[in-house]
């Protein structure tokens, strides 16, 4: 049973005369009726288990449900018969009472049936009379209207002809109506239907006329159609229309193309010269039209620049804006209708055998690329004019919109070679772009130096007037030189800091080419080489490079004019290429990097060759500061030697001013590098480097050497002394290298000032008192300057050496009591 | 054979032997062109004073001195007469009443110094013989004498003293045992001028001579007496000295306290054609070869002494090039290339046998290859230049 439950779900459920055929198949199986070959069908269910099968065998089904199902299932299942015994016991009554009605009205219809065969009968008889009557009939009409029938086919023929050769006649006429009428597409299609016609029978004269006629109409309308062609004036629909019937009357393409193309073209230039106008002239027109319109002024050339020149007043994007608008729609417009007409209208029809789209693609081609050519150098006119890099987004707005609006022409004509030299030109206007900013960014360094030169400028004249007035007052930290230099860490930081955001801003701005909702971005050029080259070569890089190379600059062209940059200005800048090698170059850098460089392709300028240039400078920049700062004190101990009597001097009582302007000097100088840069390393001072301790050494020496030299009982001694010194000391480099730090630079500066003093006072003679004098003074340095050199055997050596050279030089060398110096040093 | 030692001579001084003197005035003997020979003057202010002739025996490497009496005062500067080899000039310094005065005077060195010395050196270093005088070269108005230039290969007969701020121009007459001023040239400006130091033209019939004062370098025509250029702030400082080209008639060394050398060419003076900073002091010194004018020696009070080969704006900047004439055309590549490789100008080498400033600089007038150079410390060095470079030079 289960079987047959499956077996109805899978046949039954759609059809239900299925269902009824198997009710009806089983019913017919407990009758015993058996179609012929049904029997063969139901093979297939020999199995004794089958309910439904012939071969069912209750006992074997029985054991076998017994065997294989549990109780709840046995129960189940016994249901499941029970119900199915009911349905089929209903199915049965059902269709034993609908035989049994349609067997009585079988029976019923039988009996009527045998009434009514009897009436037919009759009614045949009749109808097979009346159909010999009427073949009779028809064969005699047919025989009578023979003749008639072929005369009627032969006049029907003759009236079309007639009707052929009607149209033919009145076809001038006709034509001419339409002309009247304007009804040219008529009168075009009721000339071709014509056209072959007249062409065949044009040996017949009257034909011949009427074809003359004909030509003579058409070539009218076809005079007609040019002129409205040519008029322009009329709709691009119409326009169409027109080219498309000339084309139909066998008018040459290419002229038609040509001519379409000039008529395109006077309205695109129309649109080219509004453009134009909007451009400012170039400055050599202005000019000329300037000296065309006041040759007054010809010699007088500054005026030129007051004349108002005529200034673009739409800014680029307004500009590219109507140019798109105007010029790039229309010219749109123009290709599409173009090809409408000639290529693709042509592929279809007739005409392709001529090769007519080749020929008016090329000429297509042609077309766009002249107009979009000037187009072109109108846009790169306009680019070039925006200077001003305020605003760059403008810029960029204008350059994409101007791009994404070629990529239409683009589509339309696909490989023509406008939509490359549009990149070309946003390429180029991106470069020159950059260039522009890297100047800017130039100007801007340049500026900030200035306002840094005119910041150090104003204190400066304070400091003087305070160490005029502080006097001795050098002895502590906290000298006059405190309150000036006190800016220059300040302005250190706000000048690397507004350089710093300066770069970032251009970066920024630059950073708007390679924005992602630009279409130009994802360009090659912009995802690679306008990174690489563009931004950071010729933008970053170059910009670091130049700040290196102004800074060599300061040195050199101050180096022979003598200090035309201020010190502090040069200790400032050493300090910046300083920073710049230490950390600003790398952080600039990775900036730059971070927001350009995704992967690197092209090879770049390492940091490490940035950093090393900007060390260079620095190293040059520190060089010079001390030169120059060397210089200006050297200035004043080479005055003070050459100017004075020393032969003829009084003895001593006071250290010179100048010695004390020096050491203040020395101690202010010294405060503006402690603002800038570290302490550094000194050789560690022995014991005995405080004043007290250096006036025995110096005492106890240089007392032991004058002995020496003056007595002639030790002639040995003194040179022994002063070359066994100068074996066991290093040369002394003067103008040498220093390094980053306080120490250094101090040391260089120092050296610089005692080496000319000493060469001066090899070139004097002396006398007692002059020597004594110099005495006092090297003593006075001796006991200031050693706190700010790295070693102070450097300062002995040098102030010993001044003092050997001036009793060298002296006619009458009867040194000093060295606590005599003291007294006079301690008492200023 | 050792190239390149330097010869080393300490002056002493004559008799006794106290202590090495002072120098800075160094001379080659101009008119000698066979003997190596260097005068150089002492300054001392408590000893007389002595100008020590060096002979240098190029082949034995050996130095022999002769010392004669300066009694005048201490030498700031000598010059050599370029005609006759006994004559010279010293600039020199006196004190009278307290006052230092400088001077300048004709010499002739007496006649049999050189025999003498030769037949028994150690007496005369005992009894060292004195400088005849000849003439002086002074004239009271024009202040203190800065150094005396001889007419370069004249008959030494001319000769020009600067003295502050004038040039004159000497006439020595009857065996220059008296000179007239014969012309005059004084430098007018504000504050006190004072020339350092000059050099008289080789070039252009002798007719001109260069002048330094302070950061300025001054050209004057002998003829007119009148200025004819003016580098003004041709160094950053003092001018220290200057030297002609002695084969290119428009070039011109300077050197001065910036630490640089600078070559200029007198009909462009907005720029130096060449500056050189290789010394970390002053230059005091500059000097080119006579003969091979890319040689330029500089001296300097860092103690060291500079040989710089200039090829780029010398006479000869491909080599030597009569060599070239002389080669067969099939040579002539392989000597162009090879004269083209040295072009660069460099520094030849640096000598450092000094311990003191270097004053003064030398090339001697006999042999093209040797120079001296002298220290404040009274330490004389003989150089030769570099094999190497000589062969170079000369092939």
């Amino acid at each position: 049973m289960d079987g047959e439950a499956d077996e109805t779900v899978a046949v039954g459920d759609d059809c239900v005369p299925g269902r009824r055929r198997r009710v009806h198949g089983m019913l017919k199986l407990y009758y015993g009726l058996n179609e012929e070959g049904k029997a063969a069908e139901e093979s297939e269910s020999l199995d004794p288990c089958d309910i439904n099968g012939p071969h069912f065998d209750p006992e074997l089904y029985l054991n076998k449900l017994r065997r294989e199902c549990s109780l709840a299932e046995l129960m189940d299942q016994e249901t499941c018969m029970v119900k199915q015994i009911r349905s089929l016991d209903s199915d049965m009554q059902t269709l034993v009472y609908e035989n049994y009605n349609k067997f009585i009205s079988a029976t019923d219809t039988i009996r009527k049936m045998k009434n009514d065969f009897k009436k037919m009968e009759d009614e045949m008889d009749c109808l097979s009379a009346n159909m010999a009557a009427i073949t009779e009939f028809s064969a005699s009409i047919s025989g009578t209207l023979q003749d008639q029938h072929t005369q009627i086919t032969k006049l029907s023929g003759v009236h079309t002809l007639l009707r052929k050769l009607q149209f033919l006649f009145e076809l001038p006429a006709r034509l001419n109506k339409c002309l009247e009428l304007q009804a040219y597409a008529q009168a075009v299609s009721s000339h071709r239907r014509a056209r072959c016609v007249l062409q065949q029978y044009s040996h017949l004269p009257s034909f011949k006329g009427i074809q003359d006629d004909c030509h003579a109409i058409m070539d009218k309308l076809a005079q007609e159609l040019r002129q409205k062609f040519r008029d322009g004036g009329s709709s691009a629909k119409d326009l169409s229309e027109c080219v498309e019937l000339l084309l139909q009357l066998d008018e040459p393409a290419e002229e038609l193309c040509d001519k379409f193309l000039s008529h395109a073209r006077s309205r695109l230039e129309s649109d080219l010269q509004g453009l134009e106008a909007e451009i400012r002239p170039y400055p050599s027109a202005a000019k000329d039209a300037s000296a065309r319109r006041s040759p007054s002024l010809a010699d007088n050339s500054p005026k030129f620049n007051t004349l108002p020149s005529p200034t673009s007043n739409t800014d680029i994007l307004e500009f590219i804006d109507r140019g798109c608008n105007e010029f790039v729609s229309s010219l749109c417009l123009v290709i599409t209708s173009y090809q409408e007409l000639f290529i693709n209208h042509a592929q279809t029809g007739e005409l392709v055998s001529k090769n007519i789209p080749q020929m008016a693609n090329c000429k297509l081609h042609a077309f766009v690329d002249n107009l979009a050519a000037r187009y072109f150098s109108l846009v790169e006119r306009r680019i070039q004019e925006e200077k001003s890099v305020g605003d760059n987004s403008l810029l960029v707005r204008a350059l994409d919109r101007f791009h994404r609006r070629l990529q239409a022409v683009a589509k339309l004509l696909p490989g023509s070679a406008v939509p490359n030299k549009g990149t070309e030109i946003v390429i180029r206007a991106a470069t020159e772009r950059v260039k522009q900013y890297l100047s800017a960014l130039q100007s801007f360094y340049m500026d900030s130096l200035t306002d840094v030169r005119q910041a150090l400028a104003t204190p400066r004249l304070s400091v003087a007037g305070a160490s005029v007035a502080g006097g001795g007052a050098h002895l502590g930290g906290p000298g006059p030189g405190r309150d000036a230099p006190n800016s220059l860490p300040e302005l250190l930081s706000s000048l690397s800091a507004s350089i710093l955001n300066q770069i970032k801003s251009v970066l920024a701005s630059v950073h708007l080419f390679t924005a992602k909702d630009i279409t130009f971005s994802n360009k090659p050029y912009f995802k690679g080489e306008f990174c690489s080259q563009g931004v950071r070569e010729s933008l970053v890089v170059s910009f670091i490079k130049f700040v290196c190379q102004s800074s060599r600059h300061f040195c050199e062209s101050a180096g022979d004019k003598g200090g035309s940059t201020p010190p502090a200005l040069l200790l400032l800048l050493s300090r910046l290429c300083l920073d710049y090698e230490t950390s600003t170059i790398s952080y600039i850098l990775t900036l730059t990097d971070e927001q350009f460089l995704d992967q690197h392709h092209s090879p770049v300028t390492p940091v490490t060759t940035l950093c090393a240039e900007a060390k260079e400078a620095a190293q040059k920049l520190l060089n010079h500061y001390v030169k120059v700062q060397g210089l200006i004190i050297s200035q004043m101990l080479r005055k003070s030697v050459e100017t004075r009597d020393w032969v003829n001097t009084i003895e001593p009582r006071n250290v010179r001013a100048v010695m004390k302007r020096v050491v203040e000097d020395t101690t202010s100088i010294d405060v503006q590098v402690g603002l800038l840069y570290e302490e550094g390393v000194r050789k560690a001072h022995s014991s005995d480097s405080s004043k007290r301790t250096f006036s025995v050494y110096s005492s106890s020496r240089q007392q032991a050497r004058y002995a020496a030299s003056y007595t002639p009982s030790a002639p040995m001694d003194t040179n022994l002394l002063s070359n066994i010194h100068k074996l066991f000391s290093e040369r002394i480099d003067i103008f040498s290298s220093v390094e980053f730090n306080k120490v250094s630079v101090m040391t260089g500066i120092i050296k610089i000032s005692l080496k000319t003093f000493l060469e001066c006072v090899r070139l004097r003679t002396f006398g007692r008192y002059g020597l004594q004098q110099i005495q006092v003074d090297c003593h006075y340095l001796q006991m200031y300057l050693w706190r700010f050199v790295s070693d102070e055997n450097l300062v002995h050596f040098l102030l010993d050496e001044i003092v050997g050279s001036s009793a060298h030089r002296c006619l009458d060398p009867a040194p000093m009591e060295q606590s005599v110096i003291e007294v006079i040093c301690e008492r200023g | 054979m050792e190239d390149d030692a330097p010869v080393i001579y300490g002056l002493e001084f004559q008799p006794c032997s106290v202590r090495a003197p002072q120098a800075r005035a160094l001379s080659a003997q101009t008119a000698e062109t066979d003997a190596i020979r260097f005068l150089v003057g002492t300054q001392s202010l408590k000893f007389d004073n002595q100008i020590h002739i060096i002979d240098f025996d190029d082949e034995n490497n050996i130095i022999n001195k002769n010392v004669l009496l300066h009694q005048a005062g201490e030498i700031w500067h000598i010059g050599a007469s370029p005609a006759d080899k006994a004559v010279l000039t010293t600039c020199y310094n006196k004190t009278c009443d307290s006052r230092v005065v400088s001077c300048a005077a004709v010499w002739r060195m007496p006649s049999d110094w050189e025999t003498g010395s030769h037949e028994s050196p150690d007496d005369t270093a005992h009894n060292p013989q004195t400088l005849e005088l000849l003439c002086h070269l002074n004239d009271s108005a024009h202040g203190n004498a800065a150094c005396v230039l001889w007419e370069p290969m004249g008959d030494g007969k001319r000769v020009i003293s600067l003295a502050d701020n004038h040039a004159l121009l000497w006439d020595l007459q009857e065996s220059s045992t008296q000179a007239v001023v014969s012309n005059t040239a004084t430098l007018e400006g504000k504050g006190q001028l004072k020339f350092t130091s000059g050099k008289w033209s080789p070039h252009h019939n002798c007719s001109q001579l260069a002048t330094a004062n302070d950061t300025a370098i001054r050209g004057w025509d002998l003829r007119t007496m009148s200025q004819i250029y003016c580098i003004e702030n041709a160094h950053g400082q003092l001018v220290r000295d200057l030297d002609f080209n002695p084969n290119r008639q428009y070039y011109l060394a300077s050197c001065g306290d910036d630490c640089k050398v600078k070559f200029w060419d007198v009909r462009n003076i907005q720029e130096p054609v060449k500056s050189l900073e290789e010394h970390s002091h002053w230059v005091w010194s500059v000097r080119y070869n006579h003969s091979h004018d890319q040689l330029v020696l500089t001296a300097s009070s860092d103690s060291r002494l500079i040989l710089s080969n200039m090829v780029s704006i010398s006479s000869e900047p491909f080599g030597h090039l009569v060599d070239d004439e002389e080669l067969s055309e099939g040579e002539d590549n392989h000597q162009d290339d090879k004269g083209k490789e040295p072009l660069k100008d460099s520094v030849v080498s640096t000598y450092e046998e000094h311990e003191d400033s270097v004053y003064a600089a030398e090339w001697s007038s006999a042999d093209p290859w040797l120079f001296a150079s002298l220290s404040y410390d009274g330490r004389l060095v003989i150089n030769r230049v570099p094999r190497a470079l000589k062969y170079r030079i000369l092939l």
